[in-house]
């Protein structure tokens, strides 16, 4: 296709940091008018923080952003849309109660007194039709599948006169099917001369799709590349980066030694489950850990991670297969069942589902096990053994707190996260399941809890690892399986892959399982 | 960006703001109140001092504790209900079946020994409670119906039903005021020595007792905070909500049913006509100045039934008795309203720049 | 049945529903802006006693109309207050509101009761209209209070469906974040809903102790102003609906009062309590989850809009 010369629009040499952390250094990218524009990378890596620079929801320590070769201030998202950028944000900010057009009119459209319904939605089709998004004006929003949904909020930005739209993550709630419908969409778009930037984490879905792609790491521009130059090495390589395993250590060596390992304990059978939204989000997931085995869960967030780690737990209902522990058959055992029969979770979300933030340390110890003999009995809570335990857990594991009887959202999140592992794991589990149990730590509260893994693992208890970061996945698992799209596609012994062939199953290339 | 008094939120509370606030509300509710006093004529010095020296003396003292007693088990029911972030606005219907109950086994049922006779009765009046908010908790735990409205609707529903007795079937013959008979006196709570008081109150600061020791305590006082805080956690530790939303729904009506048993059994004996009398809004006043700790409610409870008694000594000197629920409404006005100087402190009249 | 009792089944009717209408659409604006005000009861007696306080002291309706309409919005602003910049429960404030309307109605009412104002809202037939057999009389002589109820439904249907300001309001109650980032102000169109309905509550106690009684007396609406939260959550949050619920509630407590000396078997309590077991039902089939249906009652109802939380 064709891209003329100059650019809608430049954001120059950005610069943006939170407390600590830097956001995005020195990022520069430009879109230009008709293309499809997209930024790949890691959660994390800085893309979001880009576009709410872009949309003036947060504003730039440095840097310019050029549009339509002006400088420009933008402060806030109205300033935004004035201009002519508008972005689709994950979660939809839609009214359900009213129709598709008071929608897009809430934003946009005639100041007039009365709705004169009829304009409205004669507008809404034409500006629909003109890309041919199907959607029906007179539709109540929450009549409509999230695919329609997504349409409606593309549509508002249309009729506000949007010359560059930002789509965060567009596919992750939709169908394959209904995501190459949006993919047409935002490629008749492109093609009546506006500039699309997508923000994704999947390199075939950009590959195909985009026209350019950006690939931001660790809040810089690691590479930009037209879409026809790029190759799943090359993005994978910019997206996770060109790294070297690791040196093995004495550690990882044993990793080797299959020996260590026990007999198959957690066995899980083509399992299929929904996620929040009542699509398929688990695709018939088998697989298999063995006693003292560290199984690695690769693949971009957002690909059913969090959906496996909850059905294990017992938090997801299973709609298809089955989930046996020791034999013992699970898949509609209630999540005090999963407790008892010794299964553990480390869920992602550790301040909205793991912990109480509200509540102390010490009545954060006892969350699951209110009703054991040891914290409570005839149901008085045993303060002495709670705070002893608190104590012990704290000492065990380093866990620096302000005071045993202070709400733990005071605490950091690395101790925040010991504590959680303190917990679960002093239940003596049989399998316990962490999900992303290192984001958003500092290297030496990191380098802890991986200790407490390897040190679980030693002591027979079966593991499932769930990471983003592959080097991690490397160092510390004995076989590693790909999530992609709510389907593994493939497990490997971890000696035996390398980054490259997990890069390529990430992107959605199907390997025979060894 | 407009330009005029800026409040921001406060990170932390002193202590010291914490107790004076309220304190400082109440007299300027008190002082409120005096606008309308003198605006209507009367002297408002004067009515407040015969309104304390009222419940200063020993009879008032006695009274206004009888009067707060039913006040004390409603703002507790309300108390039990909110630990779980639940709104039960239907205590005066529960109050009501827990009287009814109550009173039809005292007067009709079997012939016991009063032991096991007020036994009886305390329980049926809690079972009484328990079932009028088991129609709003049932609702509620399965398909999430907000159980404000529901608890709220039932009020009228067992309200009309009280009527219907104590006009009707259960009238006391002869008599020209709705109400039922007198229980027989064998079956009445005695007195705490001479003064007064029935030992109806000594159950009831039990409960409040208990009740605390339940929230801190116990294992399910420690489930409903847990609920409470967290709901999503809660079901990852296992618990299951619903049924302790059912549970929770029901004790909260159970306490307001023991209500009607404190009527029936320690302080009128009897069942009359809008026996509840609002004091199942009242107890959500009362729970929510007593920041809903368990031990303070009496006290709050208290201070509520000194304020009825007060104000009908004061009747004799020509004010409205009406004087006590208006105090007791700006009292609740000016207390929600303080809170501002909790949250907030003044930040100038600088614009801020946008994070 | 007889005309004449026909006649009286609906006038009564009418007026009732007169007197729970404004209050029931007062609170179906306040709770489409997401704030539910449980102190209907108190509201209505502060208009009830002002109103005729003013008309026994100044023998001037339309100066009492005046006062109750200050009272309603200093009221509503009181409860705004509270709710959305304090961010208070909201059924704690609404039992202080109740509380405090009671009492101080209670309170100021002392010096009217039992006056006589001499004064009141009559009956103004319409000229032809009147004449129409049975609805004439039942519907077309009524007071003017009544005849502008006629008039507030159908505006409050084409306000709340058919105009810009009406789909705001529809948002406001659904998903507040989603309107403020479309740059309306949320706190300030809940503070003019909530004072709104307030205005339109004490326009109701007004209208009970001008219109339907003529005199003062303590707690007079009875009750009325529960009815009028019962009939927001019956109609669906619907004025027009709420009308027809009105009119039925009020024709049940009449036709009671009738079938009473027909069955006497049937205690009048059962056809009072009816409304209110109508609307559990209503309310559980309504708002209820059953699995995939939507609840009818606005989604940030009773939630205090919070900015930094967004």
């Amino acid at each position: 296709m064709e891209v003329k010369k100059s650019p809608v629009l430049e954001m120059k040499h950005i610069t943006k940091t939170f407390g600590s952390v830097t956001a995005n250094r020195d990022v520069s990218l430009s879109v230009y008018p008709g293309e499809i524009h997209a930024l790949l990378g890691e959660n994390g890596a800085g893309k979001s923080t880009l576009m709410n620079i872009l949309t003036g929801i947060y504003a730039p320590d440095g840097g310019e952003i050029i549009y339509k070769g002006k400088h420009r201030d933008i402060h806030s998202p109205k300033d935004a849309v004035a201009l002519g950028i508008g972005m689709v944000h994950q979660h939809f900010r839609l009214i359900p109660t009213l129709t598709v057009a008071e929608n897009v009119f809430l934003y946009s459209g005639k100041k007039t007194f009365f709705l004169h319904r009829d304009e409205m939605e004669k507008e809404i089709r034409e500006c629909s039709s003109q890309y041919n998004l199907q959607v029906s004006p007179e539709a109540y929003v929450w009549q409509l599948s999230v695919g329609e949904q997504q349409r409606v909020e593309i549509v508002k930005l249309l009729h506000q006169g949007a010359e560059v739209l930002i789509l965060d993550e567009p596919s992750a709630v939709l169908t394959p099917q209904e995501a190459q419908s949006m993919f047409d969409t935002l490629r008749r778009m492109a093609d009546s001369g506006k500039a699309v930037i997508v923000i994704s984490h999947k390199m075939n879905e950009v590959m195909t799709n985009a026209d350019r792609i950006t690939v931001l790491k660790n809040g810089m521009v690691e590479d930009t590349m037209p879409a026809s130059e790029a190759t799943v090495a090359r993005l994978t390589s910019a997206v996770v980066g060109e790294r070297t395993l690791p040196q093995q250590t004495t550690e990882d060596a044993e990793r080797g030694d299959q020996g260590r390992l026990g007999e198959e304990i957690f066995v899980m059978e083509n399992v299929s489950a929904l996620n929040d939204r009542g699509l398929p989000a688990l695709k018939g997931v088998s697989l298999s850990v063995r006693a003292g085995e560290i199984f690695g869960i690769a693949g971009v967030a957002g690909n059913g991670q969090r959906e496996l780690s909850e059905v294990i737990a017992g938090l997801r209902p299973v709609t298809e297969g089955s989930l046996t522990l020791s034999g013992k058959e699970l898949s509609k055992a209630s999540v005090k069942e999963h407790i008892r029969e010794g299964i553990a979770l480390i869920p992602e979300d550790r301040l909205q589902t793991g912990l109480v933030p509200e509540l102390s340390f010490v009545q954060n110890v006892i969350l699951k096990k209110s009703d054991s003999e040891r914290y409570s009995r005839n149901g008085i809570l045993q303060e002495k053994a709670m705070h002893a335990d608190a104590a012990e857990y704290a000492a065990r594991y380093d866990i620096r707190h302000g005071g045993l009887d202070l709400p733990v959202g005071l605490m950091s999140g690395g101790n925040q996260q010991k504590l959680l592992f303190a917990r679960e794991v002093s239940g003596k589990p049989r399998l316990i399941v962490a999900a992303y149990p290192v984001r958003g730590l500092d290297i030496g509260a990191a380098e802890s809890i991986r200790g407490i893994l390897r040190e679980q693992s030693r002591q027979g208890t079966a593991i499932v690892f769930i990471s983003e970061e592959l080097e991690e996945i490397f160092s510390m698992c004995d076989r590693i399986g790909v999530l992609c799209d709510g389907e593994l596609m493939g497990i490997r012994a971890a000696g035996e892959t390398d980054l490259k062939e997990i890069g390529r199953m990430m992107s959605g290339e199907r390997e025979e399982t060894v | 960006m407009s330009r005029y008094l800026r409040f921001r939120k406060r990170t932390s509370v002193s202590a010291l703001r914490r107790v004076m606030t309220p304190v400082i509300s109440v007299l300027a509710a008190l002082a409120f109140c005096a606008l309308f006093l003198a605006l209507m004529g009367h002297e408002p010095i004067a009515v407040y001092g015969k309104m304390i020296s009222t419940v200063g003396s020993t009879g008032g003292l006695s009274r206004s504790i009888e009067a707060g007693i039913p006040l004390m088990l409603t703002g507790l029911a309300v108390t039990f209900g909110y630990r779980m972030n639940l709104n039960n606005i239907g205590a005066d219907g529960q109050y009501a079946l827990g009287a009814l109950l109550c009173a039809g086994f005292a007067l009709f049922g079997p012939v016991m020994p009063p032991v096991f006779k007020i036994l009886c009765m305390f329980v049926i009046a809690m079972l009484g409670g328990a079932l009028a908010a088991l129609i709003a908790a049932f609702p509620k735990a399965q398909w999430g119906v907000n159980e404000t409205i529901l608890t709220m609707m039932l009020n009228y529903v067992f309200l009309y039903a009280m009527d219907y007795l104590v006009y009707g079937p259960w009238k006391e013959p002869g008599q020209m005021v709705a109400q039922t008979k007198a229980i027989k006196e064998k079956y009445w709570l005695p007195d705490l020595g001479s003064t007064g008081v029935s030992s109806v109150l000594v159950i009831v600061l039990l409960i409040a007792v208990l009740m605390y020791l339940f929230h801190t305590k116990t294992k399910w006082g420690y489930k409903m905070e847990v609920i409470r805080q967290n709901p999503r956690a809660a079901q990852y530790a296992g618990m299951s909500v619903r049924t302790a939303t059912l549970l929770t729904l029901c004790m909260s009506g159970a306490i307001a049913g023991l209500a009607g048993f404190a009527q029936v059994a320690g302080i009128l004996h009897r069942v009359q006509a809008n026996l509840p009398d609002g004091a199942g809004y009242t107890g959500i006043v009362i729970a929510f100045l007593a920041g809903l700790n368990p031990l303070v409610v009496p006290l709050v409870g208290f201070f509520f039934g000194a304020l009825q008694i007060s104000s009908v000594a004061v009747q004799l000197t020509g004010v409205p008795s009406q004087v006590s629920t208006m105090i007791q409404g700006s009292i609740m006005l000016f207390v929600v309203a303080g809170e501002f100087f909790n949250r907030y402190e003044f930040a100038g009249v600088k614009s801020k720049e946008r994070a | 049945m007889s005309t004449a009792l026909l006649i009286s089944i609906i006038s009564t009717a009418v007026v009732y529903a007169a007197t729970v209408l404004y209050a029931a659409v007062g609170e179906i604006f306040s709770q489409r802006a997401g704030v539910m005000n449980l102190g209907l009861e108190g509201i209505m007696l502060m208009g009830a006693v002002s109103g005729y306080m003013v008309a026994v002291y100044q023998q001037n309706l339309f100066l009492a109309m005046c006062v109750v309409i200050l009272v309603g919005a200093a009221l509503g602003l009181v409860f705004s207050f509270l709710t959305v910049t304090m961010q208070a429960d909201q059924t704690v404030c609404g039992m202080a509101m109740l509380t405090f309307g009671t009492g101080l109605s209670g309170f100021l009412g002392k010096s009217v009761a039992g006056v006589n104002a001499d004064l009141a809202f009559e009956p103004i037939p319409i000229p032809v209209l009147s004449r129409i057999p049975v609805l004439g009389p039942s519907l077309f002589s009524q007071n003017i209070l009544v005849y502008l109820i006629y008039l507030i439904i159908p505006l409050s249907m084409i306000y709340i469906y058919k105009t810009r300001a009406g789909m705001i309001l529809r948002a406001l109650g659904e998903n507040p974040a989603a309107l403020d980032s479309a740059g309306y102000n949320v706190y300030a169109l809940r503070y003019a809903y909530v004072i709104f309905g307030s205005i339109m509550t004490a326009v109701g106690g007004a209208v009970v102790s001008l219109a339907y009684t003529n005199f003062w007396s303590d707690g007079m609406t009875s009750g009325k102003g529960w009815i009028a939260v019962a009939l927001v959550v019956f109609s669906a949050w619907n004025p027009l609906t709420a009308t027809f619920g009105a009119m039925l509630f009020g024709a049940i407590s009449i036709i009671g009062i009738d079938v009473q000396t027909l069955f006497p078997s049937v205690p009048s309590q059962v056809f009072a309590a009816l409304p209110y077991i109508a609307t559990i039902i209503v309310l559980i089939f309504t708002t209820g989850n059953f699995g995939g249906r939507r609840s009818s009652a606005p989604a940030a109802l009773t939630i205090p809009y919070d900015r930094e939380k967004r």
